[in-house]
Formats: structure tokens, C-alpha cells, sequence
């Protein structure tokens, strides 16, 4: 589930209110948005895939909150690891068209 | 009604409900074909559905007569040979022209070893960003966080729909020669990945109006889950063997097959353990790369699922990666009534998978072609009502009581009905000795709560334009879907597909056919023959 809203590095484009398949975030008007309905949270990562600034921290933990602070997600390294791994920002390519897709096929049925 | 007095009214060609693959590929047709095209999307289009958080293959299959065939034959017996050769034939040449489409438009397919761009496959965030820039592109309106709450009728057919905008709760109205159904499946809330927008919205507002379904007995998908996890990618267990807490294996347990020993194990109580250790170490990091979100939660625990073990659960994907959906009447993908067309999940897929799980591929294929021409014949139809379509004495065709506002008070009453009422629903398809392994008895049981839960809801629902009210018909859709399924399942008295009868173990020949369900307070099944007829003869593919 959406555990962290980055405040130090939020820019405010409220992006995530906007993705959210499932309008879990609040916008706040002069303010960093926030997670108003974390029970509506599905975990499917796209709001943190979407953030520009990498603000955002998703817990693999799909049925309650864990309650990981900002602090913890940062200092584990967590914060904006799955953006990097699709591609996704400025100067990344995009794993889709990674070399490793058609190597797997040749090698499996997937 | 809140459609005459809704804050904004607006007017199309067509109307695409949904914006997933199938929605997309609908409003980009239409607009191609000169309709003037609104879609709205109850989430984002562009993130909404079972697609957009994962990859999918595609079933991109170049015209090699023999490969074609190949193709097809992959999962006609699995599937009860109840799919077609016609729209196996069509949808193959439809997928296979769209996906080159995508290439032209810029997805950035991986290199083959002659240098070729790669097609079998498709990330979602990337594909689904694409999609939302063409509908775009193409002049078609979108309209995020819209949920639709009712389709509006008059004699002539479907003619446009109204719903609430849930950010602002602006409610909308939207007039439209026709209306194309692409909401996806129904997975029961049970946060498979992607798919708890997925909740059967389609076929309510479809049945509202007299369309039909067809194949609901194959709703009874589960897929393979670490238990703490939402990402459900079962294809990744193929390398998986699966143990007890002490290391000891789960004789006969397996990603395939052997999926029902796991579902007996946990449904006695005993905690299932995967470790993909059959994955041999050079394809390991193909395999990290390949779905990056497969081993997202992994990482981020700190488990190596190569090497550690970690319990795993079967999560109930219902009708996404079953087949069953809304009955297609046509080639257009229209449905049994005038101006509603379905695409995508939404859609029976028996017709090009039978009742086998067309998940993966075969959904894929089956959401962009079926999409397509959803959108060509929802286009060509409003060309041919002309005038009719304008001025029209438009009703709601909703079984539920939509008013204004509720207070304070009843808002809170509602929200715990509907939570309840969601719970109930959950505990009769859930559970694998219910909808996963079924009997007479267990699924004439289970009608008897859930038909209960209907009318209790019929007479007393009462839906407001906000996100409590799009809340309270998702439980209504639930509620119908899971009596669609099993008066299908009781119908079905034997094996079939994905259908799994304890008490009629065998397939039964005679009983190849489709089963058509309808009706909301009372629901009727029947069967409808399968053709054999063939579009292009074997040998003969384009």
C-alpha cells in the first residue's frame, strides 16, 4: 500500500491525484497532496512510476499499512527504485525495449 | 434524474465506457472512422485495469499458414472447444496489424537477432502511456474519475450514459449514438494486481438494458500470489516447486495442473510455500528484467525468491482471466441490443479461447482486436441512425434508485451497507471449495445468499453521484456477476474449460455448447450452439 508521501521532495504537481486508478490521494490547495483513502490503495505502484521527483513509496504490503516513515524509506534506499527499473525519467530508457525480452523468449515460452 | 439536471452535458458519436486496452483501442477506430468520441475512464485511463502495472504477452502471430494454425490449436482443447475458427482467424489478423501499428507509432519494441523490433509482447505502464497520448491525439475526450452509474435508453436502444465525476462530484451526462462497454472483468475486489477497479460494472449496466452474457461459468480463475503481495504473474511459478514450513514438498503441487493441490492445502488450513529454485541461474536476470513488478515486493522485503522460500496464496481473478462476459452478437462485437457494443474483458472471450483462461496473451490480442472493432462498428452504426440519433426521449435504464444528495448520516449508513454487502459477495466466490471446486450443493448455496443479497439491494440501494455511490453499484454489479456465474455453473453439469464440477468430473460431449445467461431479479441460462464455421480455410490464412 502508498505508505509515503515525500514532503522535502514533493514539487506539488499533484500527478499522483490525477493517476491513481482508484482516487486514493487528496489534493491540498498550497500544499503537498495527501494519501486520504489508503484502504482503497490496490498496491499497483503506477502513482510511484508517474512521480517526476521520486516522492512517493508504495510497501509491497497489499492488505493493511505497515507504517514505514519517510525517513525509513529513505534510508533503505527504497524510494524511487521501480521508476528507475521500467526506464522511466529523464536520460532512462525504457525497459521495454530492453534486449532481455526477446532473449527470454528464445530461451522460454514466455 | 440526474441526467437532466447534471452539471456537464456533453454529446459524441460514440461513447466508450472504460480505458484499458480494449476502451483505447475502441475510441482511436471510432475517431479514425470520423465519430466524435468521449471516453471516460472510472479511474485514469492510462493506469486504470489489469494491463497497465504489469507485461503481458500478445498473441502476435506472423501469416505462416502453419504457424497460424499452431497458434489456434494451442488452446482449443484446453478451452472445451467451444472457441471459433472465424474470430480466431480475425482476431490473429487484427492483432497482428495493430500491434505493427503500435511499432509505427513509436512503442519501443526490443530487437530480434536479424534487427526486427519484437512484438510477442507488451510492458503495461509503457503501452497504456501510449495509448492515452493516441486517444489524444486523435481528438477524443477523456474523462478521468468518472464512473458511469447509469445507461441511458429510449426505444430506439442505448443512447449515451451518466455518471459523476468523483473528484469534484460534478455529475455528467453524456448523449451518444452508441456506447461501447469496456470495463474489464470482475475480480471481486481481492486486489489481484490492477484489478479492483475490475468489479463487473459493464455487465450490470449491459443487463440493465437486455443485453445478455455468455460463458460465466468460466469465471473461476485464481492466480499464484506470495500472500503478504497483490502481484499475481503465475507464469513466473512454471519455475517454482512448492513445500511445506519445514522445506518437505507438496507432492503433486504445481503452477499448472497442480494449482487445485495448493487450493486444497490452504483451504485445510495448511500455509503453502513457493521457491522458484527450477529457474536456472543464466535466465534469472532475463526473468528480472522481463517483469520488473514480479520481483518489486521480493526486493523490497529483502527475499531472494530464488533461493528463499515464501508463503503464497491463490488470488481470485474471476472473470479478468476467465473467459466469460458480455454476449457479442456480431462481427461489430455489438451486443443483443441496439447501440451497445462490448470490448475487451468486458466481452465473452470464449470465442477465441473457449472456456480455458484466456489470460496473458490471448486477452491481450483479444482486447486490441475486439476494441477495434468494437469501434468501427459502434462508428458505422451512428452513421446509419442519422437523424434519429439526435433528439432522443432518453431514460435511465439503472435497477437502482439514483437521487441527488444523501446527509451525513445515511452516507455512512450506506458506505457500511456496502461494505457488508461486498464481504457477503466475496465470501461465496472466494473461497475454493465454493467457486473453484463446486457442486450442486455448494453452488445452489450459495444462490440462495446471494440471490438474497440482490433483492435486498434492489429495493433498497440507493445510489448518490459521488464515490459512495459508484462504491454501492460496484456491490450491485458483484452481486449480479457472482449469480450469473453459478446459475452458468449449475447449468454446467460437467468439466469443462476452467469450469470444475466434484460432482460431474468428466467433460460431457453433449454438452458443447455456450451458455447464455440474462435477467437481473430472475436470471435465465440456455445454451447457444458453437460454429465451426471457417472464415479463411486452413491453409489459406492471409
Amino acid at each position: 500500500m502508498i505508505e509515503v508521501i515525500s514532503e522535502s521532495r514533493c514539487i506539488e504537481c499533484n500527478q499522483c491525484v490525477s493517476v491513481c486508478p482508484t482516487n486514493v490521494f487528496e489534493k491540498v490547495e498550497d500544499g503537498v497532496p495527501v494519501i486520504a483513502r489508503q484502504d482503497d490503495c490496490q498496491t499497483c505502484f503506477m502513482c510511484e512510476l508517474y512521480c517526476p521527483v521520486d516522492a512517493l513509496y508504495v510497501a509491497p504490503e497489499s492488505e493493511r499499512p505497515i507504517g514505514v516513515t519517510e525517513q525509513e524509506a529513505l534510508e533503505q534506499g527504497l524510494i524511487g527504485g521501480y521508476r528507475e527499473k521500467v526506464g522511466w525519467g529523464k536520460g532512462r530508457t525504457p525497459v521495454a525495449s530492453h534486449d532481455y525480452m526477446y532473449r527470454l523468449s528464445v530461451m522460454t515460452r514466455f | 434524474m440526474a441526467k437532466l439536471a447534471a452539471d456537464i452535458q456533453l454529446k459524441a458519436d460514440v461513447l466508450v465506457i472504460g480505458g484499458g486496452p480494449a476502451g483505447t483501442w475502441a475510441a482511436i477506430t471510432a475517431a479514425s472512422r470520423g465519430a466524435k468520441v468521449i471516453l471516460a475512464d472510472k479511474g485514469y485511463c492510462g493506469s486504470s485495469g489489469a494491463t497497465a502495472p504489469s507485461g503481458t504477452g500478445v498473441w502476435y502471430v506472423k501469416p505462416d499458414a502453419n504457424l497460424r494454425a499452431e497458434a489456434k490449436a494451442s488452446r482449443y482443447n484446453l478451452g472445451g472447444r467451444l472457441a471459433e475458427h472465424r474470430w480466431m482467424d480475425r482476431v490473429l489478423d487484427r492483432t497482428f496489424s495493430n500491434m505493427n501499428y503500435l511499432s509505427e507509432v513509436g512503442y519501443p519494441f526490443p530487437k530480434d537477432d536479424q534487427g526486427e523490433p519484437y512484438k510477442r509482447g507488451l510492458q503495461g505502464p509503457e503501452y497504456m502511456r501510449l495509448m492515452r497520448k493516441l486517444v489524444k491525439k486523435a481528438g477524443v475526450k477523456i474523462l478521468d474519475h468518472s464512473p458511469v452509474l447509469e445507461l441511458l435508453v429510449d426505444e430506439y436502444g442505448v443512447g449515451g450514459a451518466s455518471g459523476v465525476h468523483i473528484q469534484t462530484n460534478d455529475t455528467w451526462t453524456v448523449q451518444a449514438g452508441a456506447v461501447v462497454i469496456a470495463t474489464g472483468g470482475c475480480a471481486f475486489l481481492s486486489k489481484a494486481l490492477g484489478c479492483n477497479v475490475l468489479t463487473g460494472d459493464g455487465y450490470l449496466l449491459a443487463a440493465e438494458t437486455g443485453a445478455e452474457l455468455s460463458g460465466m461459468e468460466f469465471s473461476n480463475a485464481y492466480a499464484i500470489s506470495p500472500t503478504f503481495s497483490s502481484v499475481t504473474k503465475t507464469a513466473y511459478y512454471s519455475y517454482a516447486n512448492f513445500y511445506y514450513e519445514d522445506g518437505s514438498p507438496v507432492e503433486g503441487a504445481g503452477s499448472k495442473s497442480g494449482r487445485s493441490i495448493i487450493a486444497r492445502k490452504l483451504q485445510e488450513g495448511r500455509q503453502v510455500y513457493a521457491k522458484l529454485d527450477q529457474a536456472p541461474e543464466e535466465i534469472q536476470q532475463l526473468l528480472r528484467v522481463n517483469q520488473t513488478n514480479f520481483f518489486l515486493p521480493f526486493d523490497r522485503k529483502g527475499i531472494n525468491p530464488f533461493t528463499e522460500l515464501f508463503p503464497v496464496t491463490l488470488r481470485l481473478e474471476g472473470t479478468v482471466r476467465g473467459t466469460g462476459g458480455i454476449r457479442i452478437v456480431d462481427e461489430t462485437c455489438a451486443t443483443s441490443v441496439p447501440g451497445l457494443y462490448a470490448a475487451g474483458d468486458a466481452a465473452t472471450r470464449e470465442l477465441i479461447c473457449g472456456g480455458f483462461t484466456g489470460g496473458g496473451s490471448h486477452n491481450a490480442a483479444w482486447a486490441m482486436s475486439s476494441g477495434s472493432f468494437a469501434g468501427e462498428g459502434a462508428s458505422a452504426y451512428v452513421k446509419k441512425l442519422g437523424v434519429h440519433g439526435v433528439d432522443r426521449n432518453l431514460r435511465s435504464a439503472s435497477t437502482a434508485q439514483h437521487i441527488d444528495r444523501i446527509d451525513g448520516a445515511s452516507a455512512l449508513a450506506t458506505a457500511n451497507k456496502t461494505e457488508e454487502i461486498v464481504r457477503a459477495v466475496q465470501a461465496e466466490v472466494a473461497p475454493y471449495n465454493k467457486n473453484l471446486f463446486r457442486t450442486d450443493a455448494t453452488l445452489k448455496a450459495s444462490l440462495q445468499q446471494l440471490d438474497q443479497l440482490w433483492t435486498e439491494q434492489r429495493n433498497s440501494t440507493v445510489v448518490e453521484p459521488s464515490a459512495l455511490g459508484m462504491k454501492a453499484r460496484e456491490a450491485m454489479a458483484m452481486t449480479a456477476t457472482a449469480r450469473w456465474m453459478y446459475n452458468s455453473a449449475l447449468a454446467r453439469t460437467e468439466t469443462r474449460g476452467m469450469h470444475k464440477r466434484e460432482d460431474h468430473k468428466a467433460l460431457d460431449e453433449n454438452q458443447r455448447y455456450r451458455l447464455v445467461s440474462s435477467g437481473l431479479d430472475s436470471i435465465k441460462v440456455r445454451p447457444e450452439q458453437v460454429s465451426d464455421e471457417h472464415l479463411v480455410k486452413e491453409g489459406e490464412a492471409v
